[in-house]
């Protein structure tokens, strides 16, 4: 039995096929070109595929291998640091009486909250290694040279970065490892001539390790570097896709006799 | 080659043909209005750049804490032959982590051949357990009347000099004054292989010897003795 529809408006009944009109896609078919249709829709409005396709398919030389992936580990490992320190940021309090106490809450009582303070706290560990291990391949297969100088500075500056966020990260468990290893680490920076002593000042907020000190420690541990790097990230990734990456030099460029037979 | 160079330009946009242009003028209403633009973006970027910069940097070099005074304990209670420890709050307000031991003694001519600088008559002598290497804690050790840090084997002499491993100077001491009955320590002082006094107290690692008393210049943020 059929049941007859509820009286709706004109505007909102379905409309007629017209003469010569084709017939019209059916729910399912609509459905099945949503995830399409969005997409379009995206794309018409931003260009996005042009630019995606430039930077995923690339060609890439001959002889390209495992070692090529160093660089994109380095930068999931980059990606679990920001999301696992993202989330405990929400159980950390960086204030000087109760910074362990509440790192101490993370470990002992917080759901998972020890598997993602380890994969934090380990992944740091990951992330130094594969950057130094991504910086050897680079060094080793010669693939600094030109054009590619700018990208390898930009990786030093990640390099430093990096190590920048294992100093400040090292200091915010506030247990006595971490609290005498900032000391230690902020007085070998004060050994540099004239400006050392000031620098150290501008670290700790003041001539004595405080309160401040975490605090500080904390914001850039969290903001003031992580943005940076993300950002030189980016830069570095274009100059990658821009340049492409070279061929393993154990590879020979190939004999150049059809070039020279062009050249007759 | 000089016959196929142009002419040079003239720098007045009259001369240039420029439609609109004023007599005298130089600098195009383009390049005036590019200028423009730019000077503003400058100026509004210096607006909150510079003074989050001042936030951060300012009172972290220059605010100068306050000489605080802290009773340790009756003149007779000190041995001018070991040392006695004492625990001092050198930062307030940040429970234990802002604590120091303190080490003190009487001050015996003999050992102590330095003699009070102008001005100061001290009867006690107060030395940090800062090591002088990276900042880790030295313990004093009677029986062998040195001190001695855990972290790198730094070693100092009864008076606090160095008498072995990476320390580049003596351990810092405290001025004393005795007031009401009671020895009081006030600000920290930083001295040399000779203990020559520096007021400002540097931080561990900075020699004071020869060049680099220069190098390692005193800072705007400890506390000043008048």
């Amino acid at each position: 039995m059929k049941l007859p529809l509820p009286p709706l408006p004109n505007a909102l009944l379905p409309k007629p096929k017209r003469p010569g009109e084709a017939e019209r896609a059916k729910p399912v078919d609509q459905a099945k070109e949503a995830g399409i249709a969005t997409v379009d829709w995206v794309d018409e409005r931003t260009s996005l595929s042009g630019g995606l396709r430039w930077l995923m398919f690339r060609k890439v030389p001959k002889g390209t291998n495992w070692f090529y992936t160093l660089g994109s580990a380095t930068m999931f490992a980059f990606l679990a640091q920001a999301v696992t320190g993202v989330f405990l940021a929400m159980y950390y309090d960086p204030s000087v009486t109760h910074a362990y106490e509440s790192a101490r809450h993370i470990t002992n009582d917080v759901f998972l909250g020890e598997f993602v303070r380890g994969m934090h706290k380990w992944g740091s560990s990951v992330m130094v290694v594969l950057v130094c291990l991504h910086m050897a391949r680079t060094f080793f297969f010669g693939a600094y040279k030109y054009p590619r100088e700018l990208n390898w500075v930009i990786g030093v500056v990640l390099l430093i970065m990096t190590f920048v966020m294992s100093f400040t990260g090292y200091l915010l468990p506030f247990d006595q490892r971490s609290y005498w290893a900032t000391v230690v680490g902020v007085n070998i920076n004060g050994t540099g001539p004239l400006v050392g002593p000031f620098l150290s000042d501008f670290l700790r907020g003041g001539a004595e390790f405080g309160s401040t000190t975490l605090a500080r420690f904390y914001a850039i541990h969290m903001l003031l570097i992580p943005g940076a790097i993300a950002a030189l990230i980016g830069a570095h990734l274009y100059l990658v896709a821009r340049l492409g990456t070279t061929a393993p030099p154990w590879l020979k460029a190939e004999s150049g006799d059809g070039i020279r037979e062009e050249r007759v | 080659m000089a016959d196929g160079r142009r002419e040079p330009k003239s720098k007045y946009t009259v001369d240039r043909g420029i439609p609109g242009a004023f007599e005298g003028e130089t600098v195009t209403r383009r390049r005036f209005m590019t200028a423009t633009a730019h000077g503003a973006g400058a100026i509004a970027v210096s607006a909150f750049a510079l003074p989050a910069l001042g936030f951060a940097a300012g009172s972290a070099l220059f605010d100068r804490p306050p000489v605080e005074w802290k009773p340790i304990g009756a003149p007779a209670d000190f041995p001018d032959d070991t040392y006695l420890p004492r625990v001092i709050t050198e930062v307030a307000g940040i429970g234990q982590v802002g604590k120091t031991t303190i080490y003190v003694r009487a001050r015996d001519p003999e050992v102590d051949g330095d003699p009070n600088p102008p001005g100061y008559d001290e009867q006690f002598i107060a030395v940090s357990t800062r090591c002088m290497h990276l900042g880790c804690p030295v313990r004093y050790v009677d029986a062998a009347k040195r001190f001695i840090c855990p972290c790198h084997g730094g070693v100092y002499d009864f008076t606090g000099n160095v008498s072995g491993g990476p320390p580049v100077r003596p351990l810092d001491r405290f001025y004393t004054r005795v007031r009401n009955g009671q020895v009081e320590v006030g600000p920290r002082y930083s001295v040399n292989s000779e203990f020559r006094r520096f007021p400002s107290y540097r931080d561990p690692a900075q020699d004071l010897d020869g060049i680099g008393q220069y190098l390692y210049p005193g800072r705007f943020s400890t506390p000043k003795l008048d």
